[in-house]
């Protein structure tokens, strides 16, 4: 079965990342800055010698180096990324609590993004030297040259603070005790900006990356065929450029999963939005290196899924991968 | 050949087709007019740039972007197709107009099954359910003769070979019954023996149906073997328009005259002496196996490419290796050069063994044995100066720089392009000229043993000429060994001394020129003398 | 056509050239325009733009002068951006080139180790990196190039693997050249266009990089540049828009300039037109 062996084989290779990567986590931990010791005991307020020993031996810091290797490792495996030195929770559970909220909001810019990238630059390819045209490639370039950060706050400038149209921080209204339906509706008004600051300049990529694959295939022969049957205008662009034109956009989006992750984490950031991404960024404020170096690992680990599901996706698209062939 | 009506279905009036700016003529075809009747088969014949197709893709409304017709009109059931409106253009297409294209590996949609490409033709004229376009689709697929039909409908284009899907794009075409079936050079991408069965199967529906077909080829072999009528073309102009018969055997043109003496010669290849002395080039029992790589789980696949070859070649002489595409040939021209690493077998150069060398005692070796390229385009590095293209190997063997690039602008005074040339660029010179470069390049190691592959396959017809006549002209000249690896007999028959032919990394037959033509013994060497198009058509005697 | 028609021809790029220059002389002029260190505290704090003479921008929420920060903070940008694109592509050309080149496990080697760099969040490493090394203009370089080496490894690998069966490589092969000569002399000079465009684009990417690390404090704290001033003035974004707005449009001209050049040297470098078959 070849999507089995596909599913199988991509795992297989995901595992040997994730390992790669616990192992350079594990290096830069010893890197970071400071006695992990000394921190944890300044949380602690108390400084002296005995303590300290007594905190190393706690957390295996006294132990040889593969020792310490070896423990984070097995740890990881058991999803344990240790403590975070300055909060004393484990890292594990404040990923989990801040993970849905990620999601909800790349998944929702990864749509938003795809769906209105593929939409413009099909129409840009489809009016090529028209000025039309040539807008909508001079708009996908400015946002793709725009810091996403900078659209997050002039956002919240305009639409926020002068229009007063949505809410600029937050997953919802604190206190305002919505449930239900109103609870989601709530969420769905805070969602508005941030996952259309995240969603411009994947877009801006989407659109530009449509219109020259769209436009390549358009070159192709098997185009010059179907115009010989006669087909319509409409049809043709449909069935056989835009089709074909989709494979190396899903590519593409594969490729994007990590730059979504460094999206999320300047859009949270700025909207304090309670995800994974505004987690880190309390983390290198506070320099927290385990919850740094943990979030840093599970943001490998979701576009390392995501690259699998591009996978199937583009196997299921192409019919020369279902039948095992090239 | 079937008699033709005079009914014109087809006719193009003092046509014009503009080039967009900066094109390096201003006309594609310039006061083009010929006619095409019921029930024929119309030729239009010329060399690549002589604006052979332009006419027929106005026809279908499919010229490429900035290409437009200027002046005249084209008449078809006496409307003006010039004057149409692209919506009445595209009802005619594929309704009562039908093409296929030269390159059937990239003419069908790779994500789409060959059943609903098919469908297709009926739905955008909007004919039949579609259950009955799948019905019709394969007895389209029936007709055109595809092996297991009911299996092919579902296939996806890469599960055919080349000739299949060239089939199902004379299936596509013919699906509505047009009246007018263009075809543009359909063969040109196929083997000889796939050629010669789609020629077959277009001449067999022509007749059946009645249809008129306009066949644009660049082979004047290809001509006499289907053509009713001929219309020869050179620079956007017509030179020679005539009937099939009396244009190859009494062509009036000077043009064709040279084009018609430049095929190939039908005839009898020479008898050539057969030299005694000892071998130059030793192959013995040569195998090589090409495994793509398996990875985690996927089984690896083989392909023999040489299994147990073995010749000869002697000094002085020309051996031909003559084979459809993936019979081996060319790996075994790559693996005489050392450019593959044969996997056993032993190949001796005047008693020493090349075949397993490697690292720096290869390279010491490497400038006894040379190669002419096949594409003029991509052998020469588009960066370096000709001279220093043709300079680098002797400088890499340790000869001084300004000897090496006197002895450059000797060997291309040598192969007829002047030492000037010396301080040019690549793209400053033709296809034809730039294989005269190569062959400046493959002389300068003086070299025991030149191999050519497919040394003249991508050249133009009357170009081919002079270059075999190089190459002839320095073989008696220089008394070069050769080995001449081809897929075209008909080149092979003028050059070779003897002639290998080879099937499925298999020697087949081997023989001199002279016995492999006159007398084939096994039945592959057979089908394919039988193959090569216009064999038995009466062409004009050449020179 | 010479090279400077062609790329004229391109109106974007011309404009992208000219936009680059001003901001190139913008870096250069700082100290002769700004001598002062951009950081010292002139002026009361919050000075909205145009309300005084030497203060065409105002000041920020230390009396810093703005418009000095943004010259000082052009040469961060350029410098940041041309240093990591350097060693990126010193990474990265040597790296697809012998990939590309050799083919089989060599290649399978570094593309698995390309392809771990490439499936790592580039943003988040870079983060991390920094964060480890501590904030300084080289730790900054470091990660940019570290992030942002792969697709030239990728690109170059491509380029080579399909120029090293081209018919001329070989006939260099057979006639003894060596390895070392065909992969300088051969192959890379017909891979330099699409890498100076890919280097262009790249230098864009690296600003908006930078910028983003000082936005997030992880500039280096002895220079200026905008990402900073853009993540000093966050917190007051409702107070004093301005703060955030003209960095922000700096770095989007900057990065837009780029992009627009990069175009017009892919129109320049690789003429779809003139090319041959």
């Amino acid at each position: 079965m070849v999507y089995a062996r596909l599913i199988l084989m991509r795992l297989f290779k995901a595992v040997i990342v994730l390992f790669l990567i616990v192992i350079f986590n594990f290096l830069l931990i010893q890197l970071a800055p400071g006695d992990p010791a000394a921190i944890l005991a300044g949380q602690a307020g108390a400084a002296d010698q005995e303590f300290l020993n007594q905190l190393r031996e706690r957390f295996g810091l006294d132990q040889p180096m593969y020792v310490q290797l070896w423990r984070y490792v097995s740890g990881i495996a058991m999803l344990d990324f240790g403590y975070s030195y300055r909060l004393g929770v484990p890292v594990f559970d404040l990923i989990m609590a801040r993970l849905p909220a990620t999601l909800l909001l790349t998944g929702t810019a990864f749509v938003l993004s795809l769906v209105l990238g593929i939409v413009a630059g099909s129409m840009a390819a489809a009016r090529v030297k028209k000025p039309s045209g040539s807008l909508i490639m001079a708009l996908a370039l400015v946002f793709y040259a725009t810091p996403l950060f900078w659209v997050a706050l002039m956002s919240v400038v305009v639409f926020s603070v002068y229009l007063g149209w949505l809410p600029a921080y937050g997953l919802y209204t604190v206190g305002a005790g919505h449930t239900g339906f109103a609870l989601a509706l709530d969420i769905a008004k805070h969602l508005v900006l941030p996952a259309t600051t995240l969603a411009l300049f994947f877009m801006a990529i989407y659109t530009r990356m449509t219109r020259t694959s769209m436009l390549d295939a358009a070159q192709q022969d098997y185009v010059k065929t179907a115009r010989a049957k006669g087909l319509k205008p409409s049809i043709i662009q449909r069935r056989h450029v835009l089709r074909n034109a989709l494979l190396p956009i899903i590519t593409l989006a594969g490729l994007q999963a990590g730059q979504m992750v460094g999206g999320a984490i300047l859009t949270e950031t700025v909207f304090a939005w309670p995800g994974i991404g505004r987690l880190m960024f309390e983390a290198l404020e506070q320099r927290d290196y385990n919850l740094l170096l943990g979030i840093f690992f599970f943001s490998a680990a979701l576009v390392i899924v995501f690259n699998i599901i591009t996978d199937l996706v583009y196997s299921l698209a192409d019919p020369r991968i279902k039948k095992g062939a090239a | 050949m079937n008699e033709a009506s005079t009914e014109t279905v087809l006719s193009i009036r003092d046509l014009n087709i503009a080039l967009p700016k900066g094109a390096d003529r201003a006309l594609a075809v310039e006061d083009v007019s010929y006619d095409v009747k019921r029930g024929e088969i119309m030729c239009v014949v010329g060399e690549s740039g002589s604006g052979k197709s332009m006419a027929a893709n106005a026809v279908m409304g499919l010229l490429p972007k900035g290409v437009r017709a200027t002046q005249g009109e084209i008449l078809f059931e006496g409307q003006n197709l010039l004057a149409m409106t692209e919506k009445q253009h595209r009802a005619l297409r594929g309704l009562k107009i039908g093409m296929i294209f030269q390159e059937p590996m990239t003419a069908l949609n790779p994500l789409m099954r060959v059943g609903a490409q098919i469908a297709e033709v009926f739905e955008a004229h909007g004919q039949f359910n579609a259950k009955e376009r799948q019905t019709r689709a394969l007895e389209l697929l029936i007709e055109v003769g595809i092996p297991q039909p009911e299996k092919a409908i579902r296939a996806y284009p890469f599960e055919l070979s080349g000739g299949q899907r060239q089939r199902v794009m004379i299936a596509m075409a013919l699906a509505l019954e047009p009246i007018l079936l263009i075809a543009d050079e359909p063969t040109t991408a196929l083997d000889v023996t796939t050629q010669a069965q789609i020629l077959e199967l277009i001449r067999d529906l022509q007749q059946r149906r009645g249809m008129s077909v306009m066949f644009i080829t660049h082979d004047f072999g290809v001509v006499a073997e289907i053509a009713s009528r001929v219309c020869v073309m050179r620079h956007g102009k017509i030179v020679e328009l005539g009937d099939a018969k009396s244009v190859l055997q009494n062509p009036q043109d000077a043009y064709t005259q040279a084009l018609i003496a430049a095929i190939p010669s039908n005839a009898v290849p020479p008898h050539r002496e057969t030299s005694q002395v000892a071998p130059l080039l030793e192959i013995k029992q040569l195998n090589k196996v090409f495994r793509s790589r398996g990875g985690w789980l996927k089984p690896a696949r083989e392909v023999r490419a040489l299994e147990d070859v073995s010749l000869t070649l002697a000094r002085g002489e020309t051996v031909g290796i003559v084979g459809e595409s993936g019979s081996g040939k060319s790996t075994l021209g790559r693996c005489v050069v050392r450019l593959e690493h044969p996997d056993s077998g032993e190949l001796l150069l005047d008693g020493v063994n090349l075949s397993q060398l490697k690292g720096d005692a290869l390279r010491r070796e490497r400038h006894r044995v040379q190669m002419i390229f096949q594409d003029p385009y991509a052998s020469l590095n588009p960066r370096t100066k000709v001279g220093m293209a043709i300079a680098q190997g002797p400088i890499a063997n340790g000869t001084p720089k300004a000897a090496a690039l006197k002895q450059a602008g000797e060997l291309l005074d040598m192969v007829g392009l002047g030492a000037s040339a010396v301080e040019r660029f690549p793209h400053e010179f033709s296809g034809g000229q730039r294989q005269r470069i190569g062959i400046a390049r493959a002389l300068a190691l003086n070299p025991e043993l030149i191999v050519a592959d497919e040394a003249v396959s991508a050249l133009d017809v009357s170009i081919q000429a002079q270059v075999l006549e190089l190459l002839e002209e320095l073989k008696q000249r220089l008394s070069l060994s050769l080995l001449f690896i081809t897929h075209d007999l008909r080149v092979a028959a003028q050059i070779c001394d003897r002639i290998v032919v080879m099937q499925y990394g298999r020697i087949v037959e081997q023989g001199s020129a002279e016995q492999i033509f006159l007398a084939p013994k096994e039945a592959y060497t057979q089908d394919l003398l039988k193959a090569i198009p216009g064999r038995e058509a009466p062409v004009a005697a050449t020179a | 056509m010479s090279f400077f028609a062609r790329f004229a021809q391109n109106r974007g790029a011309l404009v992208g050239l000219i936009i680059l220059l001003v901001i190139i002389a913008m870096a250069i002029l700082a100290p002769l325009l700004f001598p002062e260190s951009p950081w010292r505290m002139v002026q009361r704090p919050f000075l909205p733009p145009l309300s005084q003479d030497g203060f065409p921008l105002g000041t920020d929420t230390m009396g810093r002068n703005v418009a000095s920060g943004l010259m000082h903070g052009a040469w961060v940008s350029l410098l940041i951006g041309l240093v990591s694109t350097s060693v990126a592509l010193l990474i990265g050309v040597p790296l697809g080139a012998i990939a590309g080149y050799y083919g089989g496990w060599i290649d399978d080697l570094l593309m698995r180790f390309t392809e771990f760099f490439q499936t790592i969040p580039n943003f988040a490493l870079a983060i991390v990196l920094v964060a480890i090394m501590q904030p300084s203009i080289s730790s900054i370089v470091l990660a940019i190039a570290i992030v942002s080496w792969p697709p030239v490894a990728r690109l170059v690998r491509a380029e080579f693997m399909s120029l090293r069966n081209r018919e001329y490589v070989e006939a260099a092969r057979l006639v003894g050249q060596s390895n070392t000569t065909i992969i300088l002399r051969q192959i890379l000079p017909n891979t330099l266009s699409p890498i100076i465009v890919l280097a262009s684009l790249m230098v864009a990417t690296a600003i908006l990089l930078e910028s983003a690390l000082s936005f997030l404090g992880l500039g280096d704290p002895n220079v200026m540049s905008w990402g900073y001033m853009i993540g000093a003035a966050r917190t007051v974004i409702r107070q004093a828009w301005w703060l955030s707005f003209f960095p922000g449009v700096a770095i989007l001209l900057t990065v837009l300039a780029l992009n627009l050049v990069g175009e017009g040297l892919d129109d320049a470098l690789n003429p779809k037109l003139s090319r041959e078959r």
